[in-house]
């Protein structure tokens, strides 16, 4: 089991879920500079939370120009699995990895608080749990669009790995935190080996913080 | 009298300095200043940085205790909190700035706390804040709230050190400047601590971080100046922060720290360079040489006078170990950050500038430091104000639960989650209790232990008897802790007032210290850290006094945390501590009779350490499910939080508004299981505690018996929208 957590100038979630790997897989993954060009080996690669290169530009673009993401691209397209959490689904996004944008929140304002969610595709590893986890969101730019035609496209392709709903599973207006459409909460790729959601599991593996139902995301990749 | 030097009198003047300040100058150098000079006289003798108004009165503050590692003085205070471990912690002002220009002003008010905390080797875990608006009726203060919020949020959210707590309160006295106050508290190994002192004669002076630019020059001054109708002019005056920058510099210094590397380091915050360089000289009691030219520059053509009095953020200041150079500079060129080696440590004990190969400033360090200005200002205090008694006959009962409602819907006393989920407040996965408690509490990563934080102050409290609401801010911090199971170890304060050359406002100041003094001495609860903002004025018209308070303390095992919320059906409610019935000065009277009247509460300290004491062996045998402190509001306030934030209902035995809404000092409610009651009775009867019986948790409801009843998530309704309706 090894696992890698991309570390951009400006990521602040890295040490978190590093954290929740090693908890969750007993091994503690590496660390990967952004300046690195290439990845060894690797079961599970994270890119991380936070603000990389003070999310300058658009949140993730400077990010997805970096030196590491080839690699990371790479890897995504040999089948390694690969999860963008907050900042990172946004990264992932402006490499094209996944489809659609993340746009302002509804409020125009940060918000950070638990929500629910549930999956919505059990054919990848990350979604293959069928339960409603809780766990927290914090961020300003998290509301998921996507063109007709792309919406229609993830559908198909059964792309859409979570929705924002209610603790009862329930997904309407009022538990989508943040506008995104169809209460997408996060999608999948394609082969459904790169996951991005904004929602951070990392914060809820561990029921001291709250919840440990994050877990659920990791475990299929981890154990 | 005649001005008899060739510098213009009104250049003098307008650099903030009196003219007897400016004879002491001359008389210091035995010639006149230069420009470049009389600009850094000009920063480091103003209010905010030289406390040449306050420093007789703080050297009052107790500042020692068993815990204590590092009191006042320093960038920030230093406690241990056991296995090596210490906690670093500071809280300082940004009102200034923050008036006009609310969300820089807020940010690089977090920034600036936030390098002093990592400036000393402690990885900063936690932020807070007290913030002080004018009367939300006010044209300005929807702008300022929203503007402070996004502020504090937009840095403290992208440097990823999780905002988990505050306070905020709406009076008419902040009109015209508000109050901005951050707190940053960090984690440090006790044998790793930076200082700022120089040392070693020859060793390299270092500047790292950020590019200087033109932005900020004579911030500290503007901050010690009172503001009149054309404040807004002032706006080049205030910095523009870089939260990303600034998360570098942390990542780079901590890394630098763990190699032996550092003989000292300060950061550049006020008066910037200046200050930054002749403190590390003080305190190290040398000289420092400086080549200007050397400063990485953001404009061309800066001139000594702007590179000395620029304060532009993200920036630190060093005294490295000889040959160590290149290994830093490889740190500080792996975050992408300046690295220069801009001068020496000398033995002259002068603060020399060169730039371009010409001398622009030679001045003696003592002259800036210890002949700085102090000031006993001459001071009166008021009468505090008198009892004042409610006409029972006037108050029908049956009002009490709408009173209740108006009181927990009123910005003053309502919910802050619109504030608090604006701001990442579980980045780092240590925050064990969020905000909307009575303290927050932040796990010692990768440990079973945590520290609980508060901050708090009553204005109206410290208005009205400056001696009872000094003593009260301090006091209500360390009850916060003791609700949430932590043993309170100290305290920062931030000591915000009007112009302390009024009398009366001094006076203020002197009572608001002396009750601080009495709470901090009687609670062993020392003073580790502060700041000092007074002239807080806008058209001469001044602030409330505003002591804010930031209470640390210890929780050694994380099992022990309290939080307000009622946790189970069929528990019992009690008050711990009397119920007297003090009205005056209440929540109660301005909200819902609209009257700010009648005296303060007085405290009772060996009541209060009596009654936390009982609090703290409650919470160490397991016996409380959920405790609170009775704050502002009262009794019955109290009780909703418990019941909002649990989402369980309860039901009161019934009683009048002065019992339900009267503000009694030293007090808590606690929720106990119904098998523990006969245990806690007798604990309470041996230590001769007041303890009462109010009520039982039920479902869904507040009822009152014999008055009425609401239910609980229409309270939380209530409570929840007045930020979000104020703000749309």
């Amino acid at each position: 089991m090894k696992s890698h957590v991309i570390v951009f100038p400006g990521s602040n979630c890295d040490r978190d879920v590093a954290v929740a790997i090693k908890n969750i897989s007993g091994s503690t993954p590496d660390m990967v500079w952004h300046k690195n060009t290439s990845i060894q080996e690797s079961d599970l690669i994270v890119v991380p939370g936070g603000f990389s290169y003070g999310d300058y530009l658009r949140c993730g673009a400077i990010a997805s120009t970096s030196p590491v993401i080839n690699e990371v691209i790479n890897k995504a397209k040999a089948g390694v699995p690969v999860i963008g959490i907050c900042n990172g689904f946004q990264i992932l996004i402006e490499t094209s990895l996944l489809d659609g944008a993340l746009i302002r929140n509804k409020t125009l304002s940060f918000i950070c608080k638990d929500v629910y969610i549930k999956p919505e595709n059990s054919s990848s590893i990350f979604t293959e749990y069928n339960s409603v986890a809780k766990m927290p969101i914090a961020h300003n730019e998290g509301n998921y669009f996507a063109s007709d035609d792309t919406l229609k496209k993830i559908k198909d392709h059964d792309q859409i790995a979570f929705k924002y709903c209610d603790a009862d599973g329930l997904v309407n207006e009022e538990s989508n935190p943040n506008g995104s459409l169809d209460n997408i909460a996060g999608i999948l790729n394609d082969r459904k080996n790169v996951l991005g959601l904004m929602p951070h599991p990392e914060r809820a593996a561990e029921i001291t913080l709250g919840s440990d139902q994050g877990k659920n995301i990791f475990e299929g990749v981890l154990r | 009298m005649d001005w008899s030097y060739n510098i213009e009198k009104s250049l003098v003047e307008s650099h903030g300095l009196k003219i007897d300040e400016f004879d002491s100058i001359v008389q210091g150098l035995g010639r006149e200043p230069n420009l470049t000079e009389l600009g850094i006289f000009s920063a480091m003798w103003n209010e905010h940085c030289s406390y040449k108004s306050s420093k007789y009165w703080l050297k009052k503050l107790p500042t020692s205790g068993d815990r204590v590692v590092q009191g006042p003085g320093e960038n920030a205070g230093v406690i241990d909190i056991d296995d090596g471990d210490v906690a670093v912690f500071k809280m300082e002002s940004h009102n200034h700035p923050s008036y006009i220009e609310p969300y820089q002003g807020a940010a690089t008010g977090v920034g600036g706390i936030l390098r002093d905390v990592f400036t000393m080797g402690a990885r900063p875990i936690a932020n807070l804040n007290a913030l002080r608006f004018g009367d939300s009726t006010h044209p300005k203060t929807k702008h300022l709230l929203t503007g402070v919020v996004e502020g504090i949020g937009g840095y403290g959210n992208c440097i990823g050190i999780p905002t988990v707590g505050g306070e905020v309160n709406f009076h008419s006295s902040y009109n015209g400047n508000i109050l901005v106050n951050a707190m940053t508290v960090g984690i440090a190994k006790k044998d790793k601590i930076f200082y700022s002192a120089a040392a070693g004669i020859g060793n390299p002076v270092v500047y790292v971080g950020s590019k200087t630019g033109r932005d900020g020059i004579h911030g500290a001054t503007m901050a010690s100046a009172e503001f009149d109708d054309d404040s807004e002019d002032k706006k080049p005056t205030v910095q523009v922060g870089d939260p990303f920058t600034e998360k570098l510099l942390l990542e780079a210094c901590l890394e630098l720290m763990k190699e032996k590397a550092i003989i000292a380091i300060q950061d550049m915050g006020a008066a910037g360079l200046t200050s930054s360089s002749i403190e590390m000289a003080s305190k190290g009691n040398v000289g420092l040489e400086i080549d200007l030219t050397k400063v990485p520059m953001r404009a061309s053509n800066m001139t000594a006078y702007e590179l000395m009095l620029s304060e532009s953020q993200e920036r630190m200041l060093m005294v490295l170990e000889p040959g160590k150079e290149d290994m830093a500079r490889n740190i500080f060129k792996k975050w992408d950050l300046e690295f220069e080696i801009i001068g020496r440590v000398t033995d002259t004990k002068n603060l020399v500038l060169n730039m371009h190969g010409k001398e622009e400033a030679c001045i003696p360090i003592n002259i800036l430091v210890e002949d700085a200005p102090e000031y006993q200002r001459e001071y009166t205090v008021r009468d505090p104000a008198a009892e004042y008694h409610l006409d029972k006959a006037s108050l029908n009962n049956k009002t009490i639960i709408d009173d209740l409602v108006k009181m927990i819907s009123h910005p003053n006393l309502c919910s802050r989650r619109w504030i608090w989920e604006q701001y990442d407040h579980m980045v780092m996965t240590d925050t064990l209790v969020r905000p909307g408690s009575d303290a927050a509490v932040v796990r010692v990563h990768g440990t079973n232990k945590a520290i609980a934080l508060s901050t708090d102050c009553s204005p109206t409290y410290c208005k009205h008897n400056s001696f009872e609401g000094g003593k009260h801010a301090v006091v209500e911090t360390w009850r916060n802790l003791i609700a949430s199971g932590a043993e309170p170890i100290a305290i920062t304060d931030c000591m915000n007032f009007g112009n302390p050359e009024k009398p009366e406002i001094m006076g203020e100041f002197v009572e608001c210290i002396r009750g601080m003094t009495e709470a901090c001495s009687v609670l062993s609860y020392p003073v580790v850290s502060g700041n000092v903002s007074l002239y807080n004025e806008t058209n001469g018209e001044g602030i409330y006094p505003t002591p804010a308070i930031g209470g640390v303390g210890l929780i050694k095992d994380i099992k022990k945390i309290k939080t307000l919320a009622l946790k189970e059906l069929n528990s019992k409610i009690y008050t711990i501590g009397k119920n007297e019935g003090h009205i005056g000065n209440t929540q109660f009277l301005s909200i819902i009779l609209n009257k700010e009247i009648g005296s303060t509460p007085t405290i009772n300290l060996s009541e209060e350490l009596k009654n936390g004491r009982f609090i703290l062996e409650l919470v160490n045998q397991d016996l409380i499910l959920s405790s609170h402190d009775i704050g502002e509001g009262g009794l019955l306030v109290a009780v909703a939080e418990m019941a909002m934030s649990g989402e369980i209902g309860a039901s009161i035995n019934t009683n009048d508004h002065t019992y339900f809404f009267s503000e009694d000092q030293s007090r808590y409610l606690i929720e106990v299981s119904p098998n523990n009651e006969g245990k806690i009775n007798q604990m309470a009867l041996d230590s001769n505690i007041a303890i009462e019986l109010i009520g039982e948790t039920i479902k869904d409801d507040l009822i009152i018996t014999d008055i009425g009843q609401i239910s609980v998530q229409n309270l939380k309704l209530k409570s929840e929208s007045w930020f979000p309706n104020f703000t749309k």
